[in-house]
């Protein structure tokens, strides 16, 4: 039963043993530790659709492996497969394999994504307009256009019988999806889910961010003193979020912890946040105060960064205003400074940057910066170090004001 | 585990704005009229269920983020304050923390759509104003912003099931302390597009527009009080074949019923249910396939009838189309017990 809840007397502890990430890097752990390590970029022309129109041409466009992994899809379902259900398939399969898990009756998938299959509807409205009286494939379009579809692939492809959440908060919605399924199992709700985020580039969503003028035509610089906008990219991570009991009974190998989470509104206005970052120190103050951890003990911050004049300044004032005397040794970075902003996926992706940051004892530089703005006084990584770090904190903001952050622990 | 009742609803339906509105469509047990909507390309115009203008505009629509807002934001607002009541006053001086979820199938699909057509045409010309509508958490921002509430807040995207699934979400909330009070909402606009994508599946389906909203607090209310009782599992029924089978597993989840019992389900599920004792409301006929907001009209209706002492309990179950099969119980628990009674 979803509702009445289950009586637990104390918080259970939630670990990662399992993870899934594709991005521009590639698809894998493994290349996306080196590139997020190195410093990487991943940015060039758009070829997925015709740019030739719009103000800004470039994005971290995904090379999809020409194969998915094995999967119990048919031949008909792995046909009408398009990209953001590939991207998640990946992903997600990853997570699945490296956890260890089977099939169980009842596995929720907690998702997060702003567009789904969006190519689907452009598609759709396309031919609806060009050939009003011809319906071949509108079916199957509107199908795997809805937003559940793609969850509904995945749990097809790994054989189970999954409730299917997905959160839709914009930018933010990897971040509360991975939140809501951490407040899941720590509150005895489900003993395991497998959650994360994703989303595939699209011509609508692309030409959206630049109507309103916030892409930038070169390669975004989070916090740099010059930056004139984001840089779009697509990708997915997910994570095997279970017990600890249930990890440690079944000997699987711990990713790391996650010991927080808030979430947050910002009423300011719709795609702008307010100036000081109000809602973004609340977000971070109160996950600290759900791991029960204070500025001083958080190593790294992976920050939403979009590289927005708006955005950065009002999160550099919020760290400012969290950390206090801590802000000026913190170390921080945006990491879609290398493969850019992946909207749904982006809390998700980053939060496995977290984990790999954890597991190999380092912070992910991001190069790109050529002037450190003044209003951010913290220390962004700009260069690939190691660094012994046992706490990261991972912000996420999106459009409408939905704020989420997230904390991680190292294990052990 | 805090017990969680209703302390309002809201409803925003092609029967008019508020729930008396509703209450009378329901209780007449005839379809509303429906209306033409063009649809390029075609001589034949599409049929659907908008919501009449209000008989007085809103309030709210003077507010500065409310202006230029899509329908569905105007509907998810309507019903929420209606939901909120007095309440809304309270929220807005900071006196309690109200979380809010918002479920929808389409969202704001008439700005997605006319956006993507101007984008079509020159996207050098399409207007920034309307993409960030566009999104599907816009009007739950907008909502927000109106009552001034700052903390979580999800939007959630599915089949109709996904408002029973949001108001479990809700009460989680409730429970773990991160808001003091949750309004739900379910809201859908029309659109051409979602109208004629709804044919494809169902060609005696009329497409309908609106919000529906339950507001749920863990204080006892005065009046009547009505329960939220149970939520069942999500059960998959993503596949024709085992959607009856998925709907029988919900049903086993709920009580048997009584003849003082209600039951509002979907076509669907209608097997799960044959040996339903009590009586039986069904307002997709009425009303029109709304999707969120039609899995919101029937929460607020039979959270209505328990209210007006029509019935002693009622099951909202839903088996969605292409997700899940669902269902909700309220209960008056002044007459019975909160428990669920399960199936032999």
């Amino acid at each position: 039963m979803l509702f009445p809840l289950p009586k637990t007397p104390r918080p259970r502890r939630i670990v990662i043993t399992g993870a899934g990430v594709i991005t521009a890097f590639g698809a894998g752990w493994k290349i996306n530790a080196e590139g997020f390590r190195s410093g990487r970029t991943a940015f060039r022309p758009v070829t997925l659709f015709d740019v030739s129109r719009q103000r800004c041409k470039i994005a971290a466009e995904i090379d999809l492996p020409g194969d998915l992994p094995p999967n119990r899809l048919s031949r008909g379902d792995l046909r009408r497969l398009q990209r953001a259900s590939g991207l998640l398939l990946l992903a997600g399969a990853e997570a699945w394999d490296q956890a260890g898990w089977t099939p169980d009756s009842h596995l929720p998938l907690v998702l997060g994504t702003t567009s789904g299959e969006m190519c689907l509807g452009q598609e759709y409205l396309l031919q609806a307009l060009q050939t009003p009286l011809c319906f071949k494939r509108q079916t199957e379009r509107v199908t795997h256009y809805l937003v559940q579809q793609q969850g509904i692939n995945l749990a097809n492809a790994l054989g189970v019988e999954a409730e299917v959440i997905t959160i839709s908060n914009a930018c933010a919605s990897g971040a509360n999806a991975i939140g809501h399924a951490w407040q899941l199992v720590r509150e005895g709700r489900a003993d395991r889910v497998l959650t994360g985020g994703y989303d595939a580039l699209c011509h609508m969503t692309y030409a959206g961010f630049d109507t309103l003028q916030v892409l930038s035509p070169t390669p975004c610089r989070p916090f740099d003193a010059g930056r004139d906008g984001l840089t779009l990219g697509e990708g997915a991570a997910l994570l095997a979020l279970e017990d600890l009991n249930s990890a440690q009974r079944r000997g699987a190998e711990i990713l790391g912890e996650i010991i927080g989470y808030a979430a947050t509104m910002d009423t300011h206005h719709l795609t702008q946040p307010h100036p000081e970052g109000h809602a973004a120190l609340a977000a971070m103050k109160a996950a600290c105060a759900s791991a029960g951890v204070t500025p001083e003990q958080i190593d790294y911050v992976n920050a939403h960064g979009t590289a927005t004049p708006q955005n950065d300044a009002a999160e550099a004032a919020a760290i400012n205003a969290w950390a206090g005397p801590r802000a000026v040794t913190l170390p921080v970075s945006s990491t879609k400074a290398g493969v850019g902003h992946l909207l749904g996926a982006a809390g998700a992706v980053e939060a496995a940057v977290c984990l790999m940051a954890l597991r190999g004892q380092w912070l992910p530089p991001q190069p790109s910066l050529d002037m450190p703005d003044p209003a951010c006084p913290f220390q962004v990584v700009r260069q690939p170090i190691d660094a012994k770090i046992k706490t990261t904190l991972s912000n996420s903001f999106g459009f409408g004001g939905a704020n989420a952050t997230l904390i991680f622990r190292r294990w052990p | 585990m805090s017990r969680v009742f209703v302390h309002g609803q809201g409803a925003v339906s092609p029967a008019g704005w508020g729930l008396p509105a509703l209450r009378a469509s329901l209780k007449n047990k005839r379809s509303l009229p429906a209306q033409s909507l063009a649809r390029p390309g075609w001589d034949k115009p599409l049929l659907v269920r908008s919501v009449p203008p209000p008989l007085v505009r809103p309030a709210f629509l003077a507010h500065p983020r409310l202006r230029r807002a899509s329908p569905i934001t105007h509907y998810a607002v309507g019903a929420a304050l209606e939901a909120l009541g007095q309440d809304a006053d309270l929220i807005r001086s900071g006196g309690l923390q109200l979380g809010i979820v918002t479920c929808t199938l389409t969202g704001g699909i008439s700005y997605s759509r006319r956006f993507y057509e101007e984008v079509l045409q020159n996207p050098a010309t399409a207007s920034p104003m309307i993409f960030p509508e566009t999104v599907f958490n816009a009007f739950a921002s907008h909502l927000a912003a109106y009552l001034g509430s700052s903390v979580v807040n999800y939007t959630l995207v599915g089949d109709a099931g996904t408002f029973l699934q949001g108001l479990a979400v809700a009460a989680g909330w409730l429970d773990s302390g991160m808001a003091e009070a949750c309004v739900i909402i379910g809201a859908e606009e029309l659109d051409w597009t979602a109208a004629d994508a709804l044919r494809l599946f169902d060609r005696r389906a009329v497409h309908a527009s609106g919000a529906g909203a339950i507001y749920l607090n863990t204080l006892h209310p005065a009046g009547v009080p009505v329960e939220l009782a149970a939520v069942t599992d999500s059960f998959a029924a993503t596949r024709a074949p085992g959607r009856h089978e998925a709907a029988r597993k919900m049903r086993a989840q709920l009580p048997v019923g009584a003849s003082d019992e209600l039951l509002c389900a979907s076509e669907c599920d209608n097997s799960a249910w044959n040996d339903w004792p009590g009586e039986l409301l069904t307002s997709t006929e009425i009303l029109g396939e709304g999707f969120a907001a039609a899995a919101a009209w029937q929460c607020v209706a039979v959270c209505d009838a328990i209210q007006q002492s029509r019935c002693v309990a009622a099951n909202v179950s839903i088996t969605g189309q292409s997700l899940q099969a669902i269902a909700a119980r309220f209960v008056n628990p002044n007459f019975l017990k909160t428990q669920t009674r399960t199936q032999p």
